[in-house]
């Protein structure tokens, strides 16, 4: 067994100082992560595939450049990619039997940049089947489980890269949000995750589910991490003709701007139905933004109980157009000895396709289809217009929103997967800002339970910097986002 | 709005996706929930309110129309289950 050089919790800057001082290597770092997972990733699957050779030789290669001085911010930081982005000769199987045999020919943009970058990725991180679930209980290579307690879901559909985060495999992931999946399995961890404004991240090479809410983004330790990681995925791609036309943003330039003079807009309808150890969590973390400065001002998103609603129309709509390229001919699963063309599109999706994807198939074909479009697509058009001018009007008086991320802790295994609509409703809180496009960030604001929740921040359009130091100056203030699951045991450590 | 029987095997067609004749009630129900939940947004008045089909109203960006790809046939067929001489190979459908 390798010896760990490291704590496995160590931020990105503790790592940084440590491969520049020599105190260990990237390889040896990398060793020593390959280890930890080895060790503990049959509890947790939070791994599809772990790419240990491949980390050996980029993190011998990172060791040369830190050799002659030319490293940069992220030479020699491990991390692993949802395994939604796909990564030229690696298995790529957006959590489904579909593309269980699929070696992606390409690399997503953020892959590429990311490895350019001088990022060492240890592996493929575990997810709902095309990031369609809340509980991460929808893949193909089963679920994920809560670092904190495992018998408790991680979150979904980006649950892989939240718990290994979580559980000190790696200091930094990658994930997707497409009605909360980056911030509500980050809040169920105990991590910080973001994700930015549509289209602040190229989605080349990032499977599709529902394209116009789909948008990369990171989950950290702390929000300086994922200040540092999101920054070296930004900018515009020639490739993704929804990515921002703006430059490789530095991200990290308002971690240092005190919480002083910032208005935090309160939705008055969020706290009000929240159960009680939830709300009083969320006040004490607004008291605490408040004590460093910040002024609290009450706003309304009236239309926020129909972004649900609205969501399940243009989400499964999307989807059901985006999966119809699976069809047992260019790539992924196909029956065996198929009659007819038909019956060869027809065995080869209802065979690989898992029952939560069949659905929303079904109910994203229905409300597109002749006579039921106006009643449904278009009306949830319109209600996404009326959501997206309720953040308009609020901006008009704060600067930054915070809500809950979700209603509460993470659950246990089993307790919501038969609920559709349950499960659904998690996401009511996330679920409005995709519709809009803004940015969205969950930080840890403590324990219900011993099991984590977060906070979440919501940012005008291209605001990620002010989100991000914000959660930095909390986290200075705060040592929730230092506590860590201990994975031996049972029980948790906080420090 | 409710589906039934007729409607369900309808948009399976369409969708290319079988349901076994056992789940086709469990089907149905399960869709009719759903569209329970989102049939709550016809409560909301949207008259005269134009449709958002993608955030901040985005246009298409054009590019100049000039081959920036190179070609790499081989490399991606080499995922799929039977090609031969560069076509993807399927059952025959025209006789």
């Amino acid at each position: 067994m390798v010896a760990h050089v490291t704590t496995p919790f160590q931020s990105i800057a503790e790592i940084r100082a440590n491969l520049d001082d020599g105190t260990y290597s990237c390889r040896e770092l990398a060793e020593s992560l390959i280890s930890r997972i080895e060790e503990h990733d049959n509890d947790i699957n939070a791994f599809i595939t772990v790419t240990a050779d491949d980390a050996r030789s980029t993190a011998d290669a990172q060791d040369v450049l830190i050799a002659k001085g030319q490293a940069g911010p992220l030479t020699g930081i491990p991390l692993a990619h949802k395994d939604i982005f796909c990564t030229e000769g690696v298995k790529t199987s957006a959590g489904s039997k579909m593309l269980d045999n699929f070696i992606a020919p390409y690399s997503a943009t953020v892959v590429e940049k990311l490895k350019a970058a001088g990022c060492v990725t240890l592996g493929k991180t575990n997810l709902d089947e095309f990031a369609m679930g809340s509980s991460n209980e929808n893949s193909y290579y089963g679920p994920v489980r809560n670092p904190w307690q495992k018998s408790h879901v991680p979150g979904g559909s980006s649950g892989g890269s939240a718990a290994a985060v979580a559980a000190g495999f790696c200091p930094v992931s990658t994930g997707t949000d497409t009605g909360g999946s980056i911030r509500q399995p980050a809040s169920m961890c105990g991590v910080t995750g973001i994700k930015p404004t549509y289209g602040r991240v190229s989605r080349w090479g990032m499977i599709a589910f529902a394209s116009s809410l789909d948008q990369a983004g990171v989950f950290a330790r702390n929000a300086q991490d994922a200040a540092i990681l999101l920054s070296a995925m930004t900018g515009a791609d020639p490739r993704d003709s929804t990515c921002i036309d703006a430059p490789l943003a530095d991200l990290t330039q308002e971690l240092s701007t005190p919480l002083a003079g910032i208005r935090i807009g309160v939705p008055e309808q969020y706290l009000s139905e929240l159960d009680a150890p939830m709300a009083d969590l969320l006040t004490s973390a607004l008291f605490e933004m408040e004590a460093g400065g910040a002024k609290l001002v009450d706003i309304s998103l009236p239309h926020t109980r129909y972004a649900v609603p609205a969501y399940y129309v243009i989400a499964p709509a999307e989807c059901s157009t985006n999966l119809s390229r699976y069809d047992g001919v260019r790539f992924g699963y196909r029956c065996e000895d198929p009659e007819d063309i038909e019956d060869l599109y027809k065995r080869s999706r209802s065979e690989a396709f898992g029952d939560e994807v069949k659905q929303r198939i079904l109910v994203g074909t229905f409300t597109l289809s002749t006579g039921y479009y106006d009643a449904y697509y278009r009306k949830a058009q319109q209600i996404r217009r009326l959501i997206h001018q309720d953040f308009v009007a609020a901006f008009n008086s704060v600067d930054v929103i915070a809500a809950p991320t979700c209603p509460g802790p993470a659950f246990q295994l089993l307790e919501k997967i038969s609920d559709s609509i349950a499960m659904y409703l998690q996401d009511i809180y996330t679920i409005p800002v995709n519709l809009a496009g803004l940015p969205g960030l969950s930080m840890p604001i403590g324990q219900i339970g011993q099991m984590p929740v977060g906070m979440q921040l919501i940012g005008q359009y291209l605001d990620e910097a002010r989100l991000l130091g914000m959660a930095h100056q909390f986290q200075q203030r705060t040592d929730w986002h230092l506590a860590t699951p201990t994975l031996q045991a049972t029980g948790v450590s906080h420090g | 709005m409710a589906v039934n029987k007729e409607t369900v095997l309808t948009i399976a067609t369409l969708a290319h996706l079988e349901i076994a004749i056992d789940q086709v009630d469990d089907q149905i129900e399960r869709m009719n929930r759903i569209l329970d939940l989102v049939d709550e947004m016809q409560a909301v008045d949207t008259h005269e309110v134009r449709p958002l089909a993608t955030p901040f109203d985005q246009v298409q960006r054009l590019r100049a129309d000039e081959v920036t790809e190179s070609n790499q046939r081989e490399k991606l067929q080499s995922v799929a289950t039977r090609t031969s001489d560069g076509l993807y190979l399927v059952p025959r459908f025209v006789e």
